[in-house]
């Protein structure tokens, strides 16, 4: 689904940001990417999206060398890929319906189609009830359900999470958590970036770690020896 | 493109002209401004040419013969005239005709005075061709051409009027076609600042869209769309300003001053404003479309 062949990105002279990373991740995994701030996971997700051009290496996408794709091919290819952030990126102007409406606005779902996903997609997260809420009348947990919905309504392969549970409290950490869980138990493959290792090692899932650039563990249940 | 994803467009272009007023109003009123002097320059030359026009037909060259030319001689003479492209018509005057024209315009109601003459005429060697050209402009070029010809002992030119009327053509046109090229430049510069506004103000959205997987087009679309509405816009006001004034003046011209309305045939609106209104809602459209498309180009690195 997602590998990486020898994979570096340096943005100047120095050390690189990822350094000769190989890793192969299966369809349906649950993988935790891990490291210290500065250690290259925001570059992977980046190089992911294809925001960024690797200096060397290839990158394949459920076969595909996205290295290859031509810029208009570009956002088809991202259309497979779910993103959600730490700081949420939600649209502040717009209620829950129309932010997760947004994302099959933006790749030309019919209405008729988008009105009966954006509730179903609602409800897998649980905000059914709100949609028509604002983002800033939503806690935090809620306005990250809600970037979740808007990750999946287009029925990605795969989603990325960048650091989801940054900005929650405990509790709502873990209720996403579950959720992306769950998600995953339906088919998605699931990669985290995430700097809470209780949630690692509690969940016991596949665990890659990087510092400085460079994939220095791969381990499967919540195995985090290397931090 | 779906009908949905493009009254999508038109709405989030609308709501960009809304969300950024201010830019939107400048901008559409320089585009107004810049619509309303090419209107009014259009008219000013559309009438002047008309006028122009007017006075070429009345402008004539004249070619007389050699005494005694054989008619066959004088026949080949206008067989050469028509094949000119500048030449609108000509016709052949006889010496009979000349001395009519001469009485008629010289001994008006005094006909004892051409009685002297009796069958005497003093034009008889007159006969000439009358020339109307369709550009005044290229009078010179025939000119010369004519005096080449075998059996032409002279031509008649009113060069001053022919060389002032072209000149004064051209030089309205070349300074109306300046001021409106700066116009243009200033119109694209103020829309494309009002459009990059808007990109910076929904920098974070386009961002979001970039991610989710929105194409180059998607993203471009509405900023294209306030573009194009912010010349619509600019180019709708101004010309009903234009018809409003423009059939004002020439009524009131045509009443309050006899004298002149004489001298100046104004066209009337519908004739101008059948070219105007096309002509400039073009402009308005392709300087906003113009505008955005650059600056969405530019700015915008989908």
């Amino acid at each position: 689904m997602i590998k990486l062949e020898h994979v570096s990105k340096a943005y100047s002279a120095g050390i690189p940001a990822l350094n000769n990373a190989s890793l192969y991740i299966r369809e349906g995994e649950f993988v935790f990417l891990v490291g210290e701030s500065g250690s290259g996971k925001s570059t992977f997700i980046r190089l992911l999206l294809k925001e960024l051009e690797p200096t060397s290496g290839k990158i394949f996408i459920n076969g595909q060398d996205i290295g290859q794709l031509k810029r208009k091919q570009i956002p088809k290819m991202r259309r497979n890929i779910g993103v959600v952030f730490q700081d949420f990126r939600l649209l502040r102007d717009r209620n829950v319906y129309e932010n997760v409406a947004f994302a099959q606005r933006v790749v030309g779902t019919g209405t008729k189609t988008m009105r009966s996903r954006v509730p179903q997609m609602l409800s897998v997260v649980g905000l059914a009830a709100k949609y028509k809420s604002l983002p800033r009348q939503l806690s935090g947990g809620e306005q990250q359900r809600v970037a979740i919905a808007r990750a999946l309504v287009n029925q990605p392969k795969i989603l990325l999470a960048d650091e989801p549970t940054g900005n929650l409290d405990e509790n709502n950490a873990w209720e996403i958590m579950n959720l992306l869980e769950e998600i995953n138990k339906k088919g998605t493959t699931v990669v985290v970036v995430t700097h809470n290792l209780d949630i690692v090692k509690a969940m016991k899932k596949r665990v890659i770690t990087l510092r400085k650039g460079i994939v220095v563990s791969d381990e499967d249940l919540g195995g985090t020896n290397e931090i | 493109m779906r009908f949905s994803t493009f009254l999508y467009s038109v709405n989030q272009g609308m709501k960009n002209i809304g969300r950024n007023k201010m830019f939107s109003l400048a901008s559409m009123a320089t585009m107004a401004a810049c619509i309303f002097l090419f209107g009014v320059f259009f008219s000013i030359v559309t009438n002047f040419e008309a006028m122009v026009k007017t006075a070429e037909e009345g402008v004539a060259v004249t070619v007389f013969f050699e005494k005694g030319l054989e008619q066959k001689k004088i026949e080949e003479i206008g067989t050469e005239i028509k094949k000119r492209a500048e030449v609108a018509r000509y016709e052949f005057v006889s010496g009979e005709q000349a001395w009519e024209e001469f009485q008629k315009d010289y001994f008006k109601g005094n006909t004892e005075a051409a009685e002297g003459f009796e069958e005497d005429n003093p034009l008889a060697n007159s006969s000439h061709y009358e020339i109307y050209l369709n550009d005044v402009s290229m009078q010179k070029t025939l000119v010369s051409h004519l005096k080449s010809l075998e059996g032409v002992r002279e031509v008649h030119q009113s060069e001053i009027a022919a060389n002032t009327l072209s000149d004064l053509n051209s030089l309205i046109g070349y300074v109306s076609a300046g001021i409106i090229l700066i116009l243009i430049a200033v119109a694209v510069f103020l829309i494309s600042n009002t459009i990059r506004t808007g990109i910076s103000v929904r920098r974070e959205e386009i961002a979001i869209m970039k991610l989710i997987g929105a194409t180059d087009n998607f993203i471009r679309a509405p900023f294209i769309v306030e573009g194009v509405m912010i010349g619509l816009i600019g180019s709708v006001i101004p010309l009903v300003l234009l018809y409003v004034i423009y059939s004002r003046m020439i009524a009131y011209v045509a009443e309050k001053f006899v004298f002149l309305s004489s001298m100046l045939n104004f066209l009337p609106a519908g004739h101008v404003f059948r070219v105007l209104v096309p002509v400039a809602l073009l402009l308005g459209v392709g300087i906003g479309f113009v505008g955005s498309r650059l600056t969405t180009k530019k700015h915008l690195n989908v």
